[in-house]
């Protein structure tokens, strides 16, 4: 069997970006497993600009961005392996995987780094009523269809939810001539970031209705409509709010759950985010496997997915070199999740091995105003930032500090809060 | 004396600014540096954007190859930009910054790649492919 010193799965921004830091903190032998036929993952269907601003101090759009990392791998001459599916890991780190050339092979590795990204919730996990019509597509099968495909799912559309791709593509489908005639969102704030509403719908004036949902789809063999009524805060559509659009496409943008079967069979244990729970090092329960990137919790900027997959690969190159230390990481203090903070990324952390610094990333549960974003260890305040705003769509991070953390006892833990003061 | 609420668009942060127009005095608050402070300006005097779009490609790994304008065009022309590209289709390779067509909808500005395609490796039809040996999975 082969055997390998680090094994990342995914060739995402996530994957590459992991590679590429362990490459330079001093692991070389690395292997990249990729399923689709090109690295860049989801990257290579977002053709719109105005990422990696914080990286590379410039707008580049989704196959820019992924093109410098790929860049780097190639520069570095990192293998991998493309249109190669990743179909087991075990406990020990054994990892089988599938391809044509190859067919079934097993790796032995040191380390594994999970960078698998994350898939859309369909319809099944929504609930609509009314029959199966075709007409009705995940936001992102759209967008790969017009961006990579040249294919136009529709004229006249209706989108479900306001998540980012769905607000991408009302702007992409209205270049390519379609009518988008309304973004419905369930919940009374939307679930995309504020600049893709001024450019995607603002900018062609298409309204976005908040706290409505679609409660009939009509036609039998393609949709010819779509009824949408507002919910009350319950989630309940309102008798008398319904209104009817004729449209031949409904596009669907609910969201974005972490791609974890792989995880799963390894022993990894989920938590609330979908993703693996991880400690400081971004390492799961399971020792020496790795998570990063929208696998571990879904992210709406690559930027910070980089980032994070940057350090994964890091500490995945410290468990190679020096695997005693992973072994004893002395005590365990957890990270709690006070008043409005739906999840923190890591869950835990071992003051004793953890860098002088680790970067905590967090959503909150709703929009709030004017709130306090605090952090306690124990029943001290080591960290009290304002934020004027906060919403579930932006993701929030601070700066955990080693010195604040490391006389910590044992029982005492972490309390992360958005607070009136 | 007139105040415009805006989001800055420059970057994916969105931070919500306020514009107040008194005259030829503009100012803006709520900006986290520079550029949205620019941006501010410009939206009420001059509102531009850029413009990103997949035109068909030739002879390439990939059917489409993915474009944008190599700067920002009036929020008035976008769609001129797009209609100006129905047309248009590029032969592979392409290499990302490669100009796909130039002074787009007269606006002074360049179609440019935004992703690399090669050149298919051959031109065989299909039934003269070469037969791969799959190995039977599991
Ligand atoms: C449809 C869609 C559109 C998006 N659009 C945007 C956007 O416009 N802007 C934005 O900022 N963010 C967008 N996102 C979020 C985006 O996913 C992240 O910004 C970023 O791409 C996440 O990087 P990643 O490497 O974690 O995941 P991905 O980019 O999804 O990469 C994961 C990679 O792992 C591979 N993989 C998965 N399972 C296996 C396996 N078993 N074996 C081998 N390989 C495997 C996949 O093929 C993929 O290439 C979008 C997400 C989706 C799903
Ligand atoms: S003001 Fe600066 S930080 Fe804020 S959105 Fe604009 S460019 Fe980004």
């Amino acid at each position: 069997m082969r055997e390998c010193d680090l094994v990342i799965i995914g060739g995402g921004p996530a994957g590459l970006a992991a590679a590429i830091s362990a490459f330079d903190s001093g692991i070389k032998d690395i292997l990249i497993l990729e399923r689709d036929k090109e690295l860049g993952g989801i990257l290579n269907q977002c053709i719109h600009n105005g990422f990696g601003l914080h990286t590379f101090k410039e707008e580049l759009t989704g196959p820019e961005y992924a093109s410098r990392f790929i860049d780097k791998v190639l520069e570095r001459k990192i293998e991998y392996k493309l249109g190669t599916m990743v179909i087991d890991i075990s406990k020990d780190k054994e990892v089988v995987a599938i391809n044509p050339e190859e067919g079934l092979f097993h790796i032995k590795a040191k380390a594994v780094i999970l960078a698998m990204g994350c898939r859309e919730r369909s319809r099944g996990a929504l609930n609509i009523p009314g029959y199966r019509p075709a007409g009705i597509f995940s936001a992102g099968t759209a967008q790969r269809l017009v961006n990579m495909e040249g294919y136009l799912p529709g004229r006249e559309v209706v989108i479900l939810g306001s998540g980012d791709i769905g607000l991408i593509m009302a702007r992409r489908m209205t270049y390519e001539g379609a009518k988008v005639k309304v973004v419905a969102e369930l919940m009374p704030y939307s679930g995309g970031l504020k600049r893709n509403i001024v450019q995607c719908l603002d900018d062609y004036d298409i309204p976005l209705k908040l706290s409505h949902t679609v409660i009939d789809i009509q036609g039998k063999e393609r949709v010819t409509g779509v009824t949408i009524a507002e919910v009350d805060n319950t989630g309940k559509p309102i008798k008398g709010t319904e209104e009817t659009y004729s449209c031949d496409t409904l596009l669907l943008s609910v969201g974005l759950i972490p791609e974890n079967e792989l995880s799963e069979m390894a022993g990894v244990e989920l938590g609330i985010t979908s993703g693996p729970i991880v400690n400081e090092s971004l390492e799961t329960n399971v020792p020496g496997i790795f998570a990063c990137g929208n696998v571990l919790h879904v992210h709406d900027l690559v930027d910070y997915v980089s980032e994070e997959a940057g350090f994964a690969g890091k500490s995945a190159a410290h468990f190679i070199e020096d695997q005693k230390k992973f072994e004893d990481k002395g005590i365990e203090i957890q990270i709690n999740t006070g008043d409005k903070v739906r999840y923190t990324v890591p869950k835990t952390v071992h003051p004793d091995i953890m860098e002088d610094e680790i970067t905590v990333r967090l959503r909150t549960t709703n929009v709030f105003k004017n709130v306090y974003l605090n952090c306690y260890a124990g029943d001290k305040r080591i960290v009290h930032r304002k934020r004027p705003v906060i919403a579930p769509g932006e993701m929030e991070n601070f700066q955990l500090k080693k010195e604040d953390i490391k006389d910590l006892k044992a029982e005492e833990i972490i309390t992360v809060a958005f607070e009136e003061e | 004396m007139e105040k415009r609420n805006l989001t800055c668009i420059r970057c994916p942060l969105g931070c919500s600014l306020v514009v107040t127009i008194d005259g030829d005095n503009i100012d803006v608050t709520g900006n986290t540096c520079k550029r949205g402070y620019d941006y501010g300006v410009k939206e009420v005097t001059n509102p531009t954007r850029v413009v990103t779009t997949t035109v068909p490609v030739s002879d390439g790994v990939d059917l489409r190859v993915s474009c944008k304008t190599s700067g920002d065009v009036p929020k008035d022309k976008m769609i001129d930009v797009i209609k100006d590209l129905t047309e248009v289709s590029i032969n592979a390779p392409v290499a990302i910054g490669d100009v796909i067509k130039a002074n787009v909808a007269n606006t002074g500005i360049d179609i440019v790649a935004t992703k690399n395609v090669s050149k298919k490796k051959s031109n065989l039809k299909a039934t003269e492919v070469p037969k791969h040996e799959y190995k039977k999975a599991i």
